[in-house]
């Protein structure tokens, strides 16, 4: 399957992948993060019952402590 | 486009900073010297000997509650700028109704969860505001690593996006400032880009 993530071409094997899957594949492991579903916001709870969709734009950033 | 004439324009708009710490303050110095009409901060700590090494304070604020600190520093920079100041911690129920009516949202948190909290809200209760965060800010050098980008229509980042501050990486003040600056150089940015919604006044 194929999306965009961060504006990057990915592609992963898998035909129902949530959006826990895909961070567990991607090895992404910071703990505070925002997730974005072709604009949409994406809660926490709902990683788990979140699919990406061929063709979706997932825009995911961290933050980070310090200010 | 004079000064003067960006100033003016400025001065429309009204500018949220959650967080008065080492990004707000030093945020909220650099859009007060830029003219823009009103910020809006809220803070609930005071003044600590500790901040000073990168906040925008005073030996003599010592103890002080930074929201009356940054309003009084606000005032001596610029007295024309109107300053609304909160001494709340800011959390999900009042983060909508402190900061209600902005044009721009600056993220100025400290800690990680808190920046989470912050996003989540505003994305959730006020979609479309645009917010300015920072993130990744700790330690000295690596100028260059420290950038900006546009995470999507209203998310814009500014931070190296990699360091984490603690105890071993403190935040100092170079890099704190150049992140917050960044944060107040895109906040003047959109609101160049932008003309002011009469109806909402």
């Amino acid at each position: 399957m194929n999306f965009l993530l961060n504006n990057r071409e990915e592609v992963i094997d898998a035909d129902n992948l949530t959006v826990s899957m895909m961070l567990e594949l991607k090895k992404f492991s910071f703990r505070m993060r925002i997730i974005r579903i072709n604009g949409v916001f994406i809660p926490k709870e709902q990683y788990d019952t979140t699919f990406i969709r061929e063709g979706d734009n997932v825009m995911m950033l961290y933050l980070m402590s310090g200010g | 486009m004079r000064f003067s004439e960006i100033r003016d324009h400025l001065a429309q708009f009204r500018v949220g900073i959650a967080g008065a710490g080492g990004l707000g303050s030093n945020c909220a110095a650099a859009l007060a010297r830029s003219g823009v009409g009103t910020i809006v901060f809220s803070d609930f700590d005071t003044v600590e000997p500790a901040n000073l090494n990168r906040q925008y304070y005073f030996t003599s604020q010592v103890g002080m509650l930074k929201s009356h600190a940054l309003k009084e520093n606000i005032a001596r920079i610029n007295p024309d700028i109107t300053v609304i100041a909160h001494a709340e911690k800011l959390d999900r129920k009042n983060i909508p109704e402190i900061f209600a009516g902005c044009d721009v949202i600056v993220e100025a948190f400290d800690r990680d969860e808190m920046k989470e909290m912050l996003l989540e809200t505003i994305l959730t209760t006020m979609p479309g505001t645009p917010v300015v965060i920072g993130s990744g800010l700790a330690g000295w050098g690596n100028s260059n690593a420290i950038r900006y980008r546009k995470a999507d229509e209203t998310i814009h980042i500014c931070g190296d996006e990699s360091t984490t501050a603690d105890d071993d990486l403190p935040p100092m003040a170079p890099r704190v400032g150049l992140v917050a600056n960044m944060q107040a150089n895109t906040v003047v940015e959109i609101l160049m880009k932008k003309t002011r919604d009469y109806y909402r006044l």
